[in-house]
């Protein structure tokens, strides 16, 4: 399972209080976190990446293991303890605006 | 007795207000998700209980949330507007083209027959349609691609689809507005457009008589006379006798022509509101003064209603989609300010007094009037 925390309001869209785990099938990329993630919660489609285009909303990063995943590939592996479990994927929303 | 239901959108969530006919006592209910900016919330005619609200973020993008108890739950429903085809260009702030980026849902106007159609006014400027309590949502993109979309641009809050009327006579008549491209008028549900600005005169643009380009900022109309139309303007208040065909303007002996709102009194035709507002660029009332004027003749002579409003030091703005009536049988008129005020009147205009004070910045405002 592929450990995610997601920023607080996007917390209170799918109406969980801590992290959700999701089942990835193969390689844990971003992508296939995320198409696991919006399968499971569908009202995350278009919060995170756009509908159409799949890039990453600008005001959000992924983070991982310290380090910051965000400009690595969508298809490209994640870190190793994120796909074990041991650390978790870090959606996060960037602490700017009014 | 009747009861009377606001809806409020602000920039950190929505709250809803209800009182007793007497609208004299008021519990105040929010905030509705919370920490996003609520650009607009309306309840459908044909089901009360049935809301749709537009919450949007600068993080999160676009959600569309639906409420089937009056707004006391809601449920996320589709949020992906996709326009239809290749969408093209319009002018950018500069004049050059840009390409038509989906934004955000300024406006959200159910059907006045069926609880599960709505339509929305989205950024950048299109008219899309939901006919499943807006799980999915298809472009109506006759508009949009009959012709002078390349001529539209942004105003300086973005090249937004703000203002949708539904013709209660005619159900294939629908307006909508546009800043800044003007008014247009669809008479087959939505497949075909047309600019509807002659006698628009702005002279912020090349042509100050062009078909398009011209910076609306609301339409109003009174459900019993749909072909009678009054506007908003950037500057001047008109009006057209004639469903958009010809326009006038009525500004008469306003103190500045400029505004944002404008709306109808709900059982006098002829009654109309407007909130005046300084500009270039002030976007205040002038003098400090927040004023609502009046005409009881459908425009040109107008009445400054100032019975419980400030009368100095305020500086606050009232935004497009802010005002709204009730239809008890002494209409009820309200507004909401970007400093969170909502102020009510019980009787019409004649005198004021603030529901609320301290809500963020208020950027819509609709009523609803239940049995």
């Amino acid at each position: 399972m592929i450990r995610v925390v997601l920023p607080a309001h996007l917390r209170t869209l799918v109406r969980v209080n801590g992290e959700v785990a999701v089942e990835v099938a193969g390689p844990a990329t971003q992508r296939s976190v995320l198409d696991a993630l919006e399968a499971s919660y569908p009202v995350l489609r278009g919060t995170i990446r756009d509908h159409v285009t799949q890039q990453r909303r600008p005001f959000l990063r992924f983070f991982a293991c310290q380090e910051d995943l965000s400009h690595e590939l969508p298809d490209a592996p994640l870190p190793a303890p994120v796909a074990s479990g041991v650390e978790p994927f870090l959606i996060i929303g960037a602490i700017a605006g009014g | 007795m009747s009861e009377v239901r606001v809806l409020v959108g602000t920039r950190k969530g929505a709250f809803i207000l209800t009182s007793d006919g007497k609208r004299t006592q008021w519990d105040i209910s929010g905030p509705h998700l919370g920490g996003w900016e609520l650009y607009h919330l309306k309840g459908s005619p044909a089901d009360p209980n049935r809301l749709y609200a537009s919450q949007s973020s600068g993080w999160f993008g676009q959600m569309i949330q639906r409420s089937n108890d009056g707004g006391k739950t809601w449920e996320a429903v589709g949020n992906k507007f996709v326009y239809d085809g290749v969408p093209g260009t319009h002018q950018w702030y500069d004049g050059t083209p840009h390409p038509w980026e989906f934004k955000r849902v300024w406006h959200l106007e159910p059907s006045l027959t069926d609880p599960d159609t709505v339509y929305a006014g989205v950024e950048d400027a299109a008219l899309f349609r939901s006919v499943d309590g807006g799980q999915t949502w298809a472009e109506l993109s006759g508009l949009r691609s009959h012709g002078t979309g390349p001529r539209w641009a942004p105003g300086a809050g973005g090249m937004c689809l703000h203002t949708i009327l539904l013709d209660p006579s005619d159900a294939g008549r629908i307006y909508i507005a546009i800043s800044a491209a003007g008014a247009f008028r669809t008479d087959d549900g939505g497949k075909t457009w047309r600019p509807i600005n002659r006698g628009l005169h702005s002279e912020h643009i090349p042509d100050p008589t062009a078909e398009v380009g011209h910076c609306v900022h609301h339409i109003a109309m009174h459900r019993t006379r749909p072909s009678v139309l009054f506007m908003q303007k950037h500057w001047d208040v008109l009006r057209s006798d004639n469903a958009g065909d010809l326009w006038q303007e009525v500004s008469g002996n306003l103190p500045t022509d400029f505004g944002f709102v404008i709306d109808v009194h709900a059982h006098e035709p002829e009654t109309i509101y407007v909130v005046p507002i300084k500009s270039d660029s002030e976007h205040y009332p002038p003098d400090g003064k927040l004023r609502v004027y009046r005409s009881r003749t459908g425009g040109n002579e107008w009445e400054a209603l100032t019975k419980g409003l400030p009368d100095r030091d305020c500086y606050v703005n009232v935004l497009r989609d802010a005002m709204a009536v009730d239809s008890l049988d002494s209409c009820g008129v309200y507004f909401g300010t970007t400093g969170g005020q909502v102020y009510a009147s019980a009787d019409a205009g004649d005198s004021w007094a603030p529901i609320v004070r301290d809500l963020p910045a208020v950027l819509s405002v609709e009523v609803q009037t239940l049995p």
